[in-house]
């Protein structure tokens, strides 16, 4: 598979969504932001990190980065694309998932391992799990607090569209305990914590590394 | 075409959980200011645009807000003011 991990100015996960990308086997190369070329990438990570300086809204500037009309354009194609942390956030200022990411009901940075529960197996990323099964990840973010009014959270439930759910309550705030989403056709998934983090023995867990199997990816989309 | 100034103010929508609004208005209580019943943040903008008229300022303003400025999930937005500008 070819991984492109897209870099804004202000990303600071691009060079380990880069390593667990190979980790896993794949040829992976970052993309410049001011590029709209994503060559013949299969998968697209947008990575962690503060893009522009989270000015505005965090992802609300990267949103309108000329890669962004591309990774678009990829999505609508049907091509996979993995958002993480701030780029949950740009997948939801780009309206490629619906919601948004706010501020953390208990304003304060969180960084610590969590506990997610796997509710969805019908993306490219998540194939390799199964329903139920409980993964350790860590969370590292300011505004993680996944929101939605009401009609748009009932249909996510209705539709499997919840990837992961926080276990033991969530670490920010998020309505229905939701740390990760995907789109209606499944290719599209953004996620609060960091799997890129959780990809080999000393980093403490290495259940993350079954997301950049990618066993569920079209070849050649875009 | 003349200069004007636009504020624009952007709030989050009401009913949604403020948590700086709940954390000033803490900080204003333990601080020894009674009665505050209830605190919201939101932000200003002061934009300077180039237009033929203060209708026109508006248009474009409320373009800037649904297109930008504010999220239309979690914010409301309220043209406040155009005036023309030095």
């Amino acid at each position: 598979m070819k991984v492109a991990v897209i870099r804004f100015p202000g990303s600071n996960c691009d060079a380990d969504a880069l390593h667990a990308a190979t980790l896993a086997g794949h040829e992976a190369w970052f993309v410049w932001h001011r590029s709209a070329d994503l060559a013949g990438a299969d998968t697209v990570i947008l990575p962690g990190g503060f893009s522009y300086g989270d000015y505005l809204r965090p992802g609300a500037i990267a949103r309108f980065s000329p890669v962004m009309q591309a990774v678009a354009a990829h999505a609508r194609a049907g091509g996979s694309v993995l958002g993480i942390c701030n780029g949950f956030q740009i997948l939801c200022e780009a309206h490629l998932l619906p919601g948004q990411l706010v501020r953390n009901a208990q304003l304060s940075f969180v960084c610590r391992e969590v506990t997610v529960r796997v509710d969805s197996d019908q993306t490219p990323f998540t194939s390799r799990y199964r329903i139920g099964q409980e993964l350790r990840m860590p969370v590292a973010h300011g505004d993680g607090r996944y929101v939605a009014d009401d009609a748009t959270l009932d249909a996510l439930e209705r539709e499997g569209r919840v990837v992961f759910r926080y276990v033991g309550g969530s670490p920010n705030g998020a309505l229905r305990d939701i740390a990760a989403i995907r789109n209606t056709d499944g290719n599209v998934v953004g996620m609060m914590p960091h799997p890129e983090r959780a990809v080999e023995p000393i980093l403490g867990s290495t259940d993350g590394l079954a997301m950049f199997a990618l066993a569920g990816v079209p070849a050649g989309v875009s | 075409m003349k200069s004007f100034l636009g504020r624009v103010r952007v709030m989050p929508r009401a009913g949604l959980l403020d948590p700086q609004g709940h954390a000033v208005e803490h900080a204003l209580s333990s601080l020894g200011f009674g009665g505050v019943q209830r605190v919201r943040v939101g932000r200003t903008l002061e934009i300077a645009v180039q237009a033929d008229s203060e209708q026109q300022v508006r248009e474009r303003l409320r373009e800037m807000c649904e297109k930008l400025v504010a999220n239309p999930v979690t914010e409301d937005f309220t043209i406040d003011a155009v005036e023309a500008a030095p």
